[in-house]
């Protein structure tokens, strides 16, 4: 094939790509190579066509085609410790023409990704500034964190539940486990559950998916218990409804006309039903708090909800229901994790604006 | 060690989990996407079990004392019923059939498998409870678009500004009005979100952090520290 290849080349005179290299690809779990080559200057180029040979073998496979424009190949069919070697063969419009073969070369998986390094750098300086703040706050520093309305408001929601004579409706979001802003919203029931048990209000929990289920109860029972009144909780507080989005909402929309909550909590991850819920809520005449990471529902809890929690307010809740010093500390950290960012952001807008530097370039 | 046990569970898999996502070797992400996909399977099965353990006993509970609205119980069980014999025995769809009605040829029971359950119950169902988001973003975009003050008027003058814009009657209008109502979006919008996305960026960090430090225990029931 390669003779025939080069024996083409020179019957009809085009220019084949020339150096040809062939390496390991970076910072992957192996089974790829990367193919580059210098591309020929002729306008009458069509594309190319990689073609590869194992040690030993004494066939070329044809592993992939590439655009006239380009100048790499990632052959990600190889197989790790067997050693390729690699040619590229330029097709034009009345004719092909192959390189010489590259050097040999050998996939295999490596034990850190390098491009990662930014992910790194980022997480271990706010993880330090989140531990820093955790260990002053654990030596008695005053923290400061700014009045959030929407927490605020448990206390007054409680309270007016608990005047009413009526429950209290958490829902703490349709997500699983996995999500980071379930197990926020399991940190905020804790502390709204120890104040239901504080006032003897009637507490519902339906949820959707079955481990948040399981989790919530123990949450649930757990901060009875903590609250001195675990006689007031009954396994009833916290059930499992169904999987289904649609279903889920009709049942939950189902408990608040009939049961006519007087405090409704949406916390956690939502979607579509995020307004379906919400605006069932307000017509029953509920306070409602929601809070929510999930940027395209937080316009539908602003509108239809007393009181929204945004974004890491969500995250902020728990330290700041419990005013815990700890759980504060780490508030605290992201603040100054913020302030970090922002101050890069308007420092490499500077200089970008400035002095004309790629600051791109750098991440 | 009731309470400690979880949280070394918590702090190995944790790092693991970091760890995980800067070691591409196949024997980490092996082990991490078994992790993941497989032991989360065994475990949501079971807590699957308890999920339906507790949708009966809360119904049975209410159905029995007659509490208010107990009827619903009634339909809920015997939906339950219904859906658990036929997905068990019914059969999955028309090229795999179950057990139950394999001798009736030519019937509507021969059709009944629960994917016929699905196509015309669950889908429907769904279906009409999506629809309704239409009327309550009408009436949430009432109340949304009063102007009692600065940030309501605001939303209401964009929101116009944006509406208008993506209609050809915003066009004809003022010609350079799509092309603000596409600015209002792209750059003032646009901040506003990403400003947002750094808060719950870095929340998820701290809580995760939190979390596998063993300083945030809300989740096990105990709260705080």
């Amino acid at each position: 094939m390669m003779l025939l290849v080069l024996g083409l080349a020179l019957a009809v005179g085009f220019a084949p790509p020339s150096d040809v290299t062939a390496r390991d690809a970076p910072n992957d779990d192996g089974r790829e190579i990367l193919v580059n080559w210098t591309p020929p200057d002729n306008d009458r180029l069509i594309s190319y066509r990689v073609l590869r040979q194992a040690d030993g073998a004494g066939a070329w496979d044809t592993v992939g085609m590439a655009g006239r424009r380009a100048s790499s190949y990632s052959d990600k069919g190889t197989e790790d410790g067997i050693e390729y070697h690699y040619s590229v063969v330029a097709v034009y419009e009345d004719g092909f023409v192959g390189s010489e073969p590259s050097a040999y070369a050998v996939s295999g998986p490596q034990w850190f990704n390098a491009d990662r390094w930014r992910h790194i750098a980022a997480t271990l300086l706010f993880s330090f500034l989140i531990v820093l703040f955790t260990i002053m706050a654990r030596r008695g520093s005053k923290l400061f964190i700014r009045r959030i309305s929407g927490l605020d408001a448990v206390e007054e929601a409680l309270g007016r539940a608990t005047e009413m004579g009526r429950p209290i409706l958490y829902v703490p979001g349709l997500s699983s486990i996995a999500d980071v802003a379930t197990i926020a919203s399991l940190n905020i029931l804790s502390e709204v559950a120890k104040k239901t048990a504080k006032f003897n209000t009637p507490l519902i929990v339906p949820n959707r998916d079955p481990i948040v289920f399981t989790v919530a109860r123990e949450t649930v029972k757990e901060a009875y218990t903590t609250a001195g009144r675990p006689d007031a909780f009954t396994q009833d507080m916290v059930f499992f409804v169904t999987t289904q989005q649609f279903a889920y909402t009709a049942a939950v929309n189902g408990i608040m006309v009939r049961d006519k909550p007087a405090t409704n909590f949406f916390i956690g991850m939502f979607w579509a039903e995020s307004l379906i819920l919400a605006e069932t809520g307000a017509a029953t005449g509920a306070i409602q708090i929601a809070g929510t990471d999930a940027l395209s529902q937080l316009p539908f809890f602003i509108t239809a909800c007393d009181y929204t929690l945004i974004g890491e307010e969500l995250y902020a809740a728990s330290a700041y229901l419990s005013h815990e010093p700890l759980l504060m500390g780490a508030v605290k950290g992201q603040d100054y994790s913020k302030i970090v960012i922002l101050s890069v952001i308007i420092l490499l807008t500077a200089l970008a604006l400035v002095f004309s530097i790629p600051v791109l370039d750098i991440f | 060690m009731k309470r400690r046990l979880p949280l070394i569970i918590v702090l190995v898999l944790g790092v693991f989990g970091a760890v995980a996502f800067v070691i591409p070797h196949p024997i980490v992400q092996n082990i991490d996407t078994s992790i993941r996909n497989d032991v989360v399977r065994i475990i949501t099965a079971f807590s699957l079990v308890l999920g339906v353990g507790s949708i009966i006993r809360h119904h049975v509970v209410k159905a029995k004392r007659k509490a208010e609205h107990w009827p619903y119980s009634y339909v809920t069980l015997v939906s339950l019923a219904v859906t658990a014999i036929l997905g068990l025995f019914g059969g999955i769809d028309p090229t795999s059939p179950g057990i139950l009605f394999r001798g009736a040829v030519g019937n509507v029971l021969s059709e009944l498998h629960i994917q016929t359950l699905y196509d015309n119950v669950m889908i429907p169902l769904g279906a009409t409870m999506f629809s309704l988001l239409a009327f309550f973003m009408a009436s949430a975009a009432y109340r949304a678009f009063r102007a009692r003050n600065f940030e309501a008027t605001l939303l209401l003058v964009a929101a116009f500004i944006l509406m208008l814009g993506a209609v050809p009657l915003g066009r004809m209008l003022i010609k350079p009005l799509p092309a603000f109502a596409e600015w209002i979006l792209t750059v003032p919008n646009t901040a506003a979100k990403r400003g947002i996305m750094f808060g719950v960026g870095l929340g998820t960090i701290a809580t995760s952090l939190k979390i596998i430090l063993g300083v945030e225990r809300g989740w096990l029931g105990g709260g705080g520290s």
